[in-house]
């Protein structure tokens, strides 16, 4: 499995080494862009997008989407918000859980509606895509909270550096880190791939197909929430429109990283280079001077060409098994 | 289930510790309580329409008002009009995410060739031809790259409106020809404005060609089973190109009527419609898994929409109250069905 060539053919080699082309380009045109420091603030910047894109490939590797995300980060923000400037006095740690923990029902909504009621996932989130952006406006009346009605220790939580690196960074690195574990090393991961590559065969090995897709959105949620109040305290101000469309971002970010739609593939470190090359061509178009206007086409591109490579993988591993499977027969006729 | 009855007993004579063998009921005839309501669908989507035109004529005196129903039709003919088209790429099997994109990208060039000075009907064609190739570009991603459609239009859905951004960035087009206009604001007799004729024209169209044709019947045999009508010799790929080419006209068309309606372009013209588009589809019975779905259903979904959003404008509801709600109606509507299939199935196992 960790032989060198198949390490070099795994997706998310290949990505770090595009990464790395791109970085090169980069710096052919804005040397300074590759600095150390400025490369700590892309990871930064590409925090919130990370932890909302692990959270989506638990979901896409049982092959469901959660369309829910950003809405869900726009109103566990506000309610997180909204709670801190009507009571200045609670500690930020139990407003932080709070928020984590409201985006965690949320997204056990989801999964509810999903294993409970078998309603297909892409439905359901768009249902409540709206629902909770509309619940935010239904909580603030629409009304903005803004950079002073919240407390001072609320806003600064994400920017108080720790060794050379602000919070909000080391909760990303915090959240790789435990999802790779979880991903990896324990039963609940191994079976979000089991049901996305095979759920008939991964009830028939005593895995319960529905509760792993509800853990998946549960996650999903949770990280939502988690989100919401880092994106509210990283830009200071809480509104409906919050994150409007972020979510298409974070389901772009799986995509590139060679998270497979049709589940089962995937892994956190690919979600993570994914989101980082989105992170770094947002923060290094207007270094080199191109016009942010072009950012969205160019990602779009981006998006299109990942998955053309991705699906040419799939159906190249497809092949060869074809192949071996053409040569057995031969051999026994 | 009475022919395993008898088996528990047995099993437990023998002393074995595994629970008894679950209960199964393999059903000999369709499902009929299930059969009926997704039969009634669509009056379910006409009772509801009933009660919203009542609950509205009731509580606000305006709405009864041929005028306010025609103005009422605006605000979801041009999403309508895309609905047709994307039920077909539903049925299929696919999706379609990338249309508001094609509406944004589309409209930037009839504003580019506007800007050229050219006149209206080479302004309109230049926005269905747009339409046109967005959606050749996500036929051949579909087909021939073989690229599942929701992440292919999810990248070309950035790609079309980025376009729009990047020719266009925070400016806008505000000056049209000016028959331009007719498209969005003009009426083909009285109180018919052009948008709602067309729609009603192409809804007739889409119905015949769903219900009454090779090509309908096509389109549902590969949603329910692409590999099946593959091997049956209908032409899989050829036939989804052509559905997304649709698709990509549709929303060219919408884009015509949409811009010449507001008269100016911005490339955030028509931000979010692609999922209010698909709750259309999808609360109008097209199955998101394909093979299962009406026209008429759609049209219903499209005027439960149309109507419920104008008659709570009426009544001072903010939009995204609104969206609550089509949100909630989207979700409640399609779970209807499924739970009623489930308990019925309960009532049947617990009967003797």
């Amino acid at each position: 499995m960790t032989a060198p060539h198949t390490l070099l053919k795994s997706r998310e080699a290949l990505l770090l080494i595009a990464g790395t082309v791109l970085l090169g380009l980069i710096a052919l045109r804005a040397p300074d862009f590759v600095t150390p420091g400025n490369l700590a603030t892309v990871f930064t910047d590409s925090a919130i997008l990370i932890i909302l894109a692990i959270g989506q490939t638990a979901v896409i590797l049982t092959r469901s989407i959660d369309l829910s995300v950003a809405a869900n980060l726009a109103l566990t923000g506000m309610a997180g918000a909204m709670l801190n400037a009507a009571h200045p006095e609670l500690p930020v740690p139990l407003l932080v859980l709070a928020s984590a923990g409201m985006g965690l029902g949320l997204g056990a909504v989801n999964g509810l509606l999903v294993w409970r009621i078998g309603l297909p996932s892409i439905v359901v989130t768009l249902g409540t895509l709206t629902i909770f952006r509309g619940a935010a406006f239904v909580l603030s009346g629409g009304e903005w909270v803004n950079t002073f009605q919240m407390s001072p220790a609320y806003l600064a939580l994400p920017r108080e550096t720790l060794l050379g690196l602000p919070v909000l960074a080391w909760l990303a690195v915090a959240v790789i880190g435990l999802a790779a574990l979880v991903f990896t090393r324990t039963a609940a991961g191994r079976a979000l791939y089991a049901v996305g590559g095979n759920p008939v065969a991964a009830v028939y090995a005593g895995i319960d197909a529905g509760r792993a897709v509800f853990r998946a959105f549960c996650l999903s949620g949770l990280l939502a929430g988690l989100c919401g109040y880092l994106w509210v305290s990283r830009f200071a101000v809480a509104y409906v429109d919050v994150a409007a469309g972020f979510e298409l971002d974070v389901i772009a970010a799986c995509v590139i990283g060679g998270v497979s739609i049709s589940g089962g593939v995937g892994s956190v470190a690919g979600a993570v280079l994914g989101a980082l090359f989105l992170g770094v061509i947002k923060n290094a178009l207007p270094v080199v001077g191109v016009s942010p206007f072009w950012q969205m086409s160019i990602s779009g591109a981006i998006i299109i060409a990942a998955v053309i490579l991705n699906t040419r993988a799939e159906r190249a591993k497809g092949r060869i098994i074809l192949r071996r499977l053409d040569v057995g027969q031969e051999a026994g006729a | 289930m009475t022919m395993l009855t008898p088996n528990a007993p047995f099993a437990a004579d023998h002393g074995r510790d595994a629970p008894p063998p679950p209960v199964r009921v393999i059903p000999d005839r369709a499902d009929a309580p299930f059969a009926t309501l997704l039969k009634s669908w669509e009056a379910l989507l006409l009772a509801l329409i009933l009660a919203i035109f009542t609950a509205n004529s009731l509580a606000s005196p305006y709405f009864l008002d041929v005028w306010n129903l025609s103005d009422a039709t605006f605000n979801f003919t041009e999403k309508a009009i895309v609905a047709l088209a994307l039920a077909f790429v539903i049925l299929a099997g696919e999706i379609d995410i990338s249309v508001a994109g094609i509406i944004a990208l589309s409209s930037t060039i009839m504003g580019a060739t506007a800007a050229a000075g050219l006149p209206t009907p080479v302004v309109a064609a230049a926005g269905l031809v747009a339409g046109l190739a967005c959606g050749a570009v996500n036929g051949l991603l579909v087909t021939t790259l073989e690229l599942p459609s929701i992440v292919a239009t999810i990248g070309t859905m950035s790609l079309f409106r980025g376009l729009a951004y990047g020719l266009l960035g925070d400016g806008a087009y505000t000056r049209y020809p000016d028959g331009f206009s007719y498209f969005g604001q003009g009426y083909v007799w009285e109180w018919l404005s052009f948008e709602f004729a067309a729609f009603l024209a192409l809804a007739l169209l889409a119905g015949f060609l769903l219900h009454h044709t090779a090509f309908g019947r096509t389109v549902r045999a590969i949603g329910h089973n692409p590999t099946a009508a593959a091997f049956s010799g209908l032409r899989v790929r050829r036939v989804k190109f052509w559905l997304f080419l649709a698709t990509g006209l549709a929303a060219g068309l919408a884009s015509v009527m949409l811009t010449s309606r507001l008269g100016s372009t911005r490339p955030s013209i028509a931000t979010g419609w692609e999922l209010e588009i698909v709750t259309m589809v999808v609360l109008g019975g097209v199955s998101i898994t394909g093979g299962v779905g009406t026209i008429p259903g759609v049209v219903l979904a499209a005027l439960v929409m149309g109507l419920l959003t104008f008659g709570l404008g009426l009544l001072n509801v903010s939009g995204i109250i609104m969206s609550i709600i089509v949100g909630a109606m989207l979700i409640a509507v399609i779970a209807l069905p499924i739970l009623t299939r489930k308990l019925s199935l309960r009532l049947r196992r617990s009967a003797p």
